[in-house]
């Protein structure tokens, strides 16, 4: 997906000058074209996240656009106040994107591990969070970024994810993506689980199940209206997404079934990161082994759900 | 910088009797921390910075961050003085549903550029505006003013080596070095000294002055408008906490208390307002 981003923001950067791109020392080499199209409109900001974000916000205040850009866990938990106060008190127009989305670096411990990020910007007023299901949805996704009136947080993975959808999505802020149409059950899912969603769904259609799947790409604002239609009309909704079960889509959706219990008929089944440290040495598969975030798991506790 | 302006001693006299009128009416605290640096803002306001009250939002206009919110009497009265609010704005100062809150909110009046009051942030949102300066082709520049408090904080760091790294001769921090923090001397809760050397060692062109000579500010500030500057500039001004009022001068607990009706009166006797 950072391939994907590097290439957008640099055909975008050629096509408006507003655009400057901020780094946290990370994306060797990844940004050379971008430097050579926009010179003097790209910063190496160094290991000081919490600067990166107050410049960027200076930046936008004098009428240009940044885009910051490093690992999503040192992006978000130390520069918490920066997003609060300097983009989301301020309601300046600076995008936040943060690569290796939850687990991604699994393997490089739970320093590097982004798990709590969305619950957090989530509670920012008027700050958008996103989480695109693959590159396809990530341009777009950028783009409608750019034109978001307010700051936004996208969540990408890393690079070398599978490409699910087969043409560019139409994507808008504040609405969902599907992929898949279900009668008896559908899958929400959070950015990278997009695949694990379709394979899930994949295989409960073997067994006669009609699973949805729909890509939230955006986690804040949530896309009620499709909430509300699938909890009307299917029997199961699972939220799957690479962040504790605590903050995210699922406490997200978790809480708009609260309000509108009324309505909201199907059960629901929620599939993250439990409220605990990950010690053990992993891999990004083993990690989503032991979170359950697998698409055989998925597709075992949608069946009995359903059961 | 325009030339100097004669009487602008008295000028900082008067802005100090509204900063205690301010804090005495609305009983808001801070009141030490809004004398100390106001020799600072009557150079910057009445001579250094490139400004028009009646053109807030002009484009190449110079940039002020006040870093440090909680003088923001201090700067609201600069400003009502200079012509960019109506009286009517400080007299409901701090009052429920007014612009001029204890700390300034965004966009809250004309002139007042950044919301601040959790320190550490003014500095790199200061040299933000200052890179789009260069990224635009505008000739402004700008100012940050930093409490040395508030240099416990280590974005300001983080900010002063990225300053100096993109070469931000456009850039000016004051520091108000009043030796005072809120519970303690800020020598002995952070080891804060040499001051004006930690400036110089991260690659700012740094001065120490008196904070409370007008001479010595407007020729410190002069060295900012050297042509071809390649590094950023640190004032770091001696100044003491509650400066003007023989009773609050280098008295910490002006910098919570609120002064009565009598504090009040005895302290514009001693500024020469009676």
């Amino acid at each position: 997906m950072r391939n994907a981003f590097a290439d957008e923001i640099t055909k975008l950067a050629q096509e408006r000058e507003d655009i400057v791109l901020l780094s946290g020392d990370i994306g060797n080499r990844l940004f050379d074209k971008f430097k050579e199209v926009a010179p003097g409109r790209f910063f190496n900001c160094g290991v000081a996240e919490a600067n990166m974000v107050g410049v960027a916000a200076g930046m936008a205040a004098s009428g240009l656009r940044p885009v910051c850009y490093t690992i999503a866990s040192f992006l978000t938990y130390r520069v918490i106040e920066q997003i609060r106060l300097d983009l989301g008190y301020h309601h300046q127009r600076v995008i936040l994107v943060g690569t290796g989305a939850g687990l991604s670096y699994a393997s490089l411990g739970s320093t590097h591990h982004s798990v709590e990020d969305m619950g957090m910007l989530r509670l920012i007023p008027g700050l958008a969070v996103l989480a695109p299901g693959d590159e396809m949805e990530l341009r777009p996704a950028l783009r409608a970024a750019l034109d978001y009136p307010g700051p936004v947080y996208i969540r990408i993975g890393k690079k070398g994810e599978p490409v699910v959808h087969e043409h560019e999505p139409r994507v808008a802020i504040g609405k969902a993506t599907r992929l898949r149409e279900g009668k008896d059950a559908w899958i929400l899912a959070l950015g990278n689980t997009l695949p694990l969603a379709m394979d899930a769904a994949e295989k409960l259609a073997g067994t006669g199940v009609h699973c949805g799947v729909a890509s939230m790409g955006s986690l804040k604002p949530l896309d009620t209206e499709l909430l509300a239609e699938l909890f009307a009309s299917s029997k199961v909704v699972a939220t799957v997404e690479e962040h504790s079960v605590l903050g995210g889509l699922g406490t997200a959706v978790s809480e708009w079934v609260a309000v509108n219990r009324v309505s909201a008929k199907a059960d629901l089944v929620t599939f993250g990161t439990p409220d605990e440290f990950l010690h053990a040495t992993t891999h990004q598969p083993s990690a989503r082994e032991w979170a359950g975030l697998t698409s055989h798991n998925i597709a075992k506790q949608l069946a009995s759900a359903l059961a | 910088m325009t030339p100097p302006v004669e009487n602008l001693d008295r000028i900082a006299a008067e802005l100090r009797g509204e900063v205690i009128g301010l804090s005495h009416r609305a009983k808001t605290p801070h009141l030490g921390s809004s004398l100390s640096c106001l020799d600072l803002l009557a150079v910057l306001y009445w001579e250094f910075l490139r400004i028009d009250p009646e053109k807030p939002g002009a484009p190449d206009r110079d940039r002020f961050i006040l870093s440090k919110g909680h003088a923001a009497p201090a700067l609201y009265a600069a400003l009502g003085r200079r012509g960019f609010f109506s009286p009517q704005l400080l007299a409901d100062y701090a009052k429920d549903g007014a612009a001029l809150a204890e700390q300034p909110a965004p966009d809250c009046a004309p002139g007042v550029e950044w919301a601040t009051g959790s320190l550490g942030h003014g500095l790199s949102v200061g040299i933000g505006m200052a890179l789009a300066a260069r990224i635009q082709k505008r000739s402004y520049r700008t100012v940050v003013l930093l409490s040395d408090g508030e240099c416990n904080e280590g974005s300001v760091w983080e900010a002063a080596m990225f300053g100096a790294a993109q070469k931000l001769g456009s850039l000016t921090v004051l520091v108000d070095y009043n030796k005072w923090q809120a519970t303690g001397r800020s020598e002995e809760v952070m080891a804060l000294a040499p001051l004006r050397d930690k400036w110089e060692a991260f690659g700012w062109e740094s001065y120490e002055v008196d904070g409370h000579d007008l001479a010595e500010i407007r020729a410190a500030l002069a060295c900012a408008e050297l042509p071809d500057r390649t590094k950023p500039l640190a004032i770091v001004a001696h100044t003491v906490k509650g400066r003007g009022v023989s009773f609050m001068e280098d008295d910490n607990n002006w910098h919570y208390r609120i002064p009565n009706a009598e504090e009040l009166a005895a302290a514009r006797k001693e500024l020469g307002l009676e």
